[in-house]
């Protein structure tokens, strides 16, 4: 028990300064990804009406379009923060129907895209330094209420697109929608959610505060990302095949363009949702037994224990989905979006329009 | 890929990725990698079937993947109403408000079990037929997997090079020593191998196969949910909870009377309780005293004394929010709290009519709390029998406003009692059962003053309140605190544990453990040398497979070096074969 009844409110002011840098830097990180993907799509508009005839010609298969993307991908020495090499300028002029996002062959694009990664961990460590500060005030883990855990969730969001980029995946692509949602959150939280920092209520103060809720953030985070993945995806694909039978040159296609193929995003998504599924596993396993030495039971269909175990059974749904015959590809997809969606309800449904035993957190 | 299509195996987990992965070279192996069954569910065609033909089709219909994935999903969709509409089980008092507030809805509520969602028919309709799925397509996976874990790895296909990794070199070592160069490698790396030769050609192959525990953890994983489900039907039969109020210095007796709410497991009797007791000593609430969050709890904690039996020896237990106390089999936990003003109430005669604490139960944050004080045995000034009754509030720190009565801090900062008093027939006898904290006024008179307005009074600590034509008194002495407890015992505690423990280690194997062979070969070269080739197949797609391989391959290379040991052929030969959109 933390002897003091008010939290340290200095810290607390500071941690408020912190995150609203953090908003600022976010805000200029997502422009500067909006300059990039602009900026690298009217580049390739004004190579394609000059050269017409390669648009038509690798339009023909998709399958050997997967395969230069996959190999590029994965070639040795493609580290994310590497300006384009002139070879692979030619190659991607040669083969220009997969993009990488920020990866572009656009020298301009390319330095606008790094700066939008530098801007992006710049925003990280506020954000992280504005969470830190937070619990620092508190003396506690820095989730006792709706506005710490947005905080905190979007950290996790972040955190999973930068360690994706230092595990020298290819995401940059991801920035742009990622440095979107993650100032969504983060504008809710300091606009409708926010509270002053303060102690927690006698039915948080477990060491499980810890253990539950952050597996819950973590999960929330990556499953985040891997929604981001699944929403490019759709598009890709419906891109994709709109190209394959020849049509595809909508307004956004050159956004299209410029994404990993269908294949690519796919396996991201699944990836990561296959990843994270057993931590939320965790989560909810851990939140039973702490409603266990809290409330008495491990189990009771409390709305929010109701909301985790649909979000649970949804990506369940999902994983079986990928495998079963007829509800591949875009049915997934679909499934995995549908399972993030009770993820998001279950956080900011049922905490403002349901009551039940979870709803202590000061909203 | 160059493979005519194959009908696709799916599996039940969701973890295996056949579609990722190339199909041709199952087409070669006489079993899979994982002992998923096919999903060949059709619509039975054409030719009739008997009735046994049907029952066999209605059970792989309802074992395949397919309508396991559409009850899954039907699961998540039961589940919802659940968490909209109040439960009877969970929140009571809001179920019984929403039965007030909607009376057309109510009865359709009703038929269809909205109000107890997960005890209805259809839910365990929903979940009983996902299990009978469930345990008709793992069990014979179990034994499928029992016959794989003793059997050797398939033997090596003939086309190595149609597989995702690939690499071939020619050794000057004969073809004797490589396949034993080959065995040695495979065997260091704990890969179950099957060896084959034929000794006239002086040619073989090592297959080798790795990562079953991919499979065991799939198969541990749908089986603890079994013991999830049995657990959770052995709590609701077996398992018992129940709230009691105790004020600080009564003591709490484990039986079905002492308890304010009991819900008994369906085969639970009231007259096998485990006979602990305990005497609340104290309770001690703190609150933020400042800030925005003012009069928020940061601190409940009750001192109990606890006995075992009803004369064993008491032990001193201090409860907390977090912090149950666990006592004869059961669980006692400290769920709320509130105040128990004491009074005393003298009847007309001047004799104490009834005296001691009475717990008023906190309507908000600020514990401002309705009570009752019932006292069935009282006289009126001409000694006739009459009974008496109070109603009203209490105020851990008053505060009277336009608004009326409010408490601002949930301390007993500045209590005030204020209450308003009835005489007649408290309807204690009526048979009808009556809740100890509302006064039924139905056949009672409130007591008035001369100008005809309710008496009512706010009494602080010692204050005493005249009933008006001298029927008598009450005095506020004092104020306790009282807390509630919920008493559980749940016999299945340790296996819904385990059960989600063995879970999510499963869960957690089937989703990392990479099942993978690894295959060398080698044909007899030029002179004495020999020709080999490595090979290998993940069924996860994973890009760990060629660091795999070209780790194999570089310590081939050390055993049975290249011929031309100056150039290092195989990173340009490894193949990178990609998936098929």
């Amino acid at each position: 028990m933390n002897p003091t009844t008010t939290a340290d409110q200095t810290l607390a002011q500071l941690s408020n300064w912190l995150i609203y840098s953090a908003i600022a830097v976010y805000l200029l990180a997502f422009l500067t990804h909006c300059a990039e993907w602009a900026f690298g799509s009217r580049n390739r508009i004004a190579r394609l009406a000059a050269t017409p005839a390669t648009h038509r010609t690798s339009g023909a298969g998709t399958a050997a379009e997967g395969r230069t993307g996959l190999r590029t991908g994965s070639a040795p020495g493609t580290a994310v923060l590497a300006p384009p090499t002139a070879d692979r300028k030619t190659e991607n002029a040669n083969g220009p129907q997969v993009g990488h996002g920020a990866d572009s062959s656009d020298q301009r694009s390319d330095l606008l895209g790094r700066i939008g990664v530098s801007l992006t961990t710049l925003a990280f460590l506020l954000h992280l330094a504005s969470v830190v500060t937070r619990a620092w005030s508190v003396g506690r883990p820095p989730w006792g209420n709706m506005y710490e855990f947005s905080t905190a969730f979007a950290l996790a969001a972040t955190g999973t697109y930068l360690g994706l980029l230092a595990a020298r995946k290819q995401v940059r692509w991801l920035g742009l929608p990622v440095a979107f949602s993650v100032l969504l959150t983060l504008g809710l939280a300091v606009t409708v959610l926010y509270v002053d920092s303060a102690q927690l209520v006698p039915a948080l103060d477990s060491y499980w505060l810890w253990i539950h809720v952050s597996a819950a953030i973590i999960s929330g985070g990556a499953f985040h990302t891997a929604a981001v993945a699944t929403l490019l995806y759709l598009a890709r694909d419906r891109w994709e095949r709109a190209e394959a039978s020849g049509r595809g040159r909508g307004r956004l296609a050159p956004l299209w363009r410029r994404l990993p193929s269908a294949d690519r995003l796919d396996t991201l998504s699944y990836r990561l949702n296959a990843l994270v599924f057993p931590l939320w596993t965790f989560a909810v396993i851990a939140g039973a037994v702490w409603a266990e030495a809290a409330w008495g039971r491990y189990w009771g269909w409390d709305p929010k224990e109701t909301w985790a175990f649909i979000t649970w059974v949804a990506y369940a749904a999902y994983l079986h989905a990928r495998v079963t015959a007829g509800w591949k590809g875009r049915r997934a997809a679909y499934l995995g979006l549908i399972a993030f969606a009770t993820f998001v309800f279950n956080y900011y449904g049922v905490n403002i329009f349901i009551t039940g035993l979870h709803s202590y957190a000061g909203v | 890929m160059n493979g005519v299509p194959t009908p696709r195996s799916t599996t039940r987990t969701g973890t295996d990725r056949p579609d990722s992965g190339p199909e041709g070279p199952f087409e070669t192996s006489p079993r899979d990698m994982s002992s998923a069954p096919r999903d060949d569910v059709e619509a039975p065609v054409g030719a009739r079937l008997g009735p046994l033909g049907w029952l066999r089709w209605i059970w792989r219909t309802l074992t395949s993947m397919r309508t396991a994935l559409i009850l899954l999903l039907l699961l998540s969709l039961a589940a919802i109403p659940g968490s909209l509409v109040p439960q009877d089980s969970g929140q009571p008092s809001q179920a019984a408000a929403f039965r007030a507030d909607h009376p057309t809805l109510t009865p359709i509520y009703e038929k269809l079990g909205l109000f107890d969602v997960y005890a209805s028919p259809w839910f365990a309709a929903v979940y009983l037929l996902l299990f009978l799925s469930l345990g008709g397509c793992i069990l014979p996976r179990c034994l499928q997997f029992t016959r794989a874990l003793r059997a050797t790895p398939p033997v090596a296909p003939r086309r190595l090079d149609r597989m995702p990794e690939h690499t071939r070199w020619t050794s000057p070592s004969s073809p004797d020593e490589a396949l034993e160069a080959a065995r040695q490698a495979l065997g260091r790396r704990r890969f179950r191998l099957r060896v084959e030769r034929a000794a006239a050609e002086s040619q073989g192959a090592v297959s080798g196969e790795k990562g079953y525990l991919r499979e065991a953890g799939n198969l541990l994983f749908h089986l603890a949910l079994f013991g999830l489900l049995v657990a959770l039907a052995v709590g609701g039969l077996f398992g018992s909870t129940g709230q009691a109020v105790v004020v600080e210095g009564d003591s709490f007796t484990n039986a079905r009377t002492q308890y304010d709410d009991f819900q008994p497991g369906k085969l639970v009797s009231g007259y096998d309780l485990a006979p602990f007791g305990f005497r609340l000593e104290d309770f001690t609430g703190k609150y933020q005293r400042s800030g925005p969050q003012l009069g928020t709890p940061t601190f409940f904690q009750a001192r109990v004394h606890a006995r075992e039996t009803a004369d064993g020896p008491e032990r001193e237990v201090t409860l907390r929010v977090n912090d149950p106390m666990e006592i004869g089999g059961s669980k006692v936990y400290l769920v709320g709290h509130g105040y128990a003003p004491v009074v005393t109430v003298r009847d007309g005669k001047g004799d104490v009519a009834w005296s001691g604490p009475v717990p008023f139960l906190p309507q908000d944050a600020f514990v401002r709390s309705t009570g009752v004080v019932k006292v069935p045995d009282a006289r009126d000034r001409e000694g006739k029998p009459t009974q008496l009754g109070f109603t009203g509030l209490f105020l851990p720190t008053v505060n009277l406003s336009a608004n009326g009565w409010s408490s601002t801090f949930p301390a007993a900062e500045d209590p005030v009692l204020v209450l308003t008093a009835y005489h007649g027939d408290l309807g204690l006898d009526s048979g009808v059962p009556q809740s100890v904290y509302q006064l039924d006024t139905s056949r009672m008179t409130q007591f008035r003053k001369k100008d005809g307005t309710p008496a009512a009074q706010a009494l602080r600590p010692g204050d005493r309140m005249e009933l008006p034509g001298g029927a008598g008194s009450l005095t506020f002495d004092g104020l306790k605190e009282w807390a509630s407890f919920q008493i559980a015992r749940n016999p299945s505690n340790g296996t819904a544990l385990w059960s989600s423990i063995a879970a999510g280690l499963g869960l957690t194997a089937s989703l990392f453990i990479r099942r993978r062979r690894l295959w060398i070969r080698v044909r007899p070269g030029s002179g004495t040398g020999s020709e080999i080739e490595v090979a290998g197949l993940d069924r996860s797609a994973s890009a760990r497979l060629a660091e795999e391989v070209a780790d194999l391959t570089a310590e081939l290379h050390r055993t049975i070096p290249p011929a031309d040991a100056t150039a290092s052929p195989h990173q340009d030969q490894t193949q990178q074969k990609q998936e098929q959109p």
